[in-house]
Formats: C-alpha cells, structure tokens, sequence
C-alpha cells in the first residue's frame, strides 16, 4: 500500500508563541490606555 | 494554601475593574492557541506577532470600554477577533500587493517597465520609415501582397481574393518580397535592429 508521507513541520507547536515584546508591549498599552465615557462620545487617552 | 485557579470570566471580571495581573494571565493562559490560529493562516511569524497584537490591542479597547458581554466565551470570542484582523490583512494585502526581497533575489532584475524609453521608441521609429522606404522599392505585385499581410493583416486566402489569384501565387509573391526586401537591406547597407 502506498505510504502517505507528511512533510516536515517547519516550525515546532512550542515556537508557535507570540515574542516577550510582543505580551510585554500589550501588558503596557492596557496600563497606559484609559478610556472615558461621555454619554455616546468615548475618550482613548494613552498615558506615557 | 492552596490557590484557586480562576475561570476566563472571573479574570476578565477582575481586568474590567482594574487588575491588570488578570490580563497577563489571560494571555498567558491562551497565548498559544491564538498565535497558533494566526499563524495557521497567515504562515508568516512577523505578520502573526502584528496580528496578534492587533487582536489584544481590541481586546483591551473592548474590554475597557465596557462593550464586552459574557454571552460567549473569552478565547471564542479573542479567535473571532483575530480572524477578522487576517481577513484585513488580506484584504489589504489584495489591494496594496508587497512583495519581500530575499537575500539572494532581487525583484527589480526581473520587473521591467514595457513602455520603450525616448530612445528606443526613436530608434523604432527610423527603422519603420527606413523598411517603409525599402518596401517601396518592390515590383508592385510582391510589394501589394506584402502591405496586405503585414500592415492589414489580411490572411492569404483573403490576399487571393482581393488580388484575384490563386493562394500559391499570393504565396510565391510574398516569398519573392521577403528575399529582395533582405536583397535590399544588405544593397543599402540598412540595420534594422534596434
């Protein structure tokens, strides 16, 4: 019987995580980023 | 003690009212999953950590804003985000095709402009009045055949026709005007190359 072959995975399922800088980056966009409701208006204001 | 390991909603709870710590550990705790979906569509790892970010940049816009509602699930709901962020990707893509130089290729060696530049388009021009001078020089029975063929591309069985000969003859004619228009080339010493 023919044997079906799988080429190799490139890139292993443990390497499939996002960089440090990518989580640290979003870690300090959600301590900076501060949004103001004003009745139907909403206000983004990032803090540095 | 033991710690209670708290539930996506509780996590997303406590973001909203201000634990930050909450939304590390959502990251962590779906991290993988959620890059994994990215990449499995866009098969780049630069454009996963972009859209990636991206996803969470909403996320957070969302989650602080007051606009999320617990009827679905947090990492269905992240995924759902996320495919909509490769979706525009794509999109934008479509519009704005880039292409990415690699080492050992460059995309101008094999991009060219069609359009002649000034002087080749000069050059063309000289050699089509000069082959147009030569073309009068035939016997008019070879020159006639000729013009019909190459300038109203008219097909020989059309050139019988019109000449009201038979198609070998409108044949033989313009075999005879292809060899003296060479003939007269190499006489007048004429370069029709550009």
């Amino acid at each position: 019987m023919t044997k079906n072959y799988t080429p190799e995975k490139v890139v292993s399922q443990n390497l499939l995580q996002p960089k440090q800088e990518t989580i640290d980056f979003i870690l300090a966009y959600s301590k900076a980023l501060r949004i103001f409701n004003c009745e139907v208006v909403s206000f983004e204001l990032v803090l540095n | 003690m033991i710690s209670k390991v708290l539930t996506d909603s509780e996590l997303v709870r406590d973001y909203i009212s201000g634990d930050e710590v909450a939304l590390e550990k959502l990251i962590h705790r779906h991290k993988q999953k959620i890059y994994a979906f990215i990449y499995s569509k866009v098969f780049d790892r630069d454009v996963t950590e972009d859209v990636f970010q991206d996803t969470f940049v909403k996320v957070i816009k969302t989650l602080k804003k007051g606009n999320y509602n617990e009827e679905g699930k947090f990492l269905p709901w992240v995924i759902r985000i996320s495919h909509n962020l490769v979706i525009d990707h794509f999109r934008r893509n479509q519009r704005m095709p880039i292409f990415k130089v690699k080492d050992d290729f460059d995309i101008l060696s094999v991009l060219t402009d069609g359009s002649r530049h000034a002087e080749s388009q000069m050059i063309k021009d000289q050699i089509e009045v000069d082959l147009g001078k030569l073309i009068l020089q035939l016997p008019d029975d070879q020159r006639e055949v000729l013009e019909m063929r190459l300038y109203r591309d008219l097909s020989f069985k059309e050139i019988s026709e019109v000449t009201d000969v038979s198609i070998n003859t409108a044949l033989g004619r313009m075999r005879y005007a292809l060899i003296n228009l060479r003939k007269l080339i190499k006489k007048n010493n004429v370069i029709l190359t550009d």
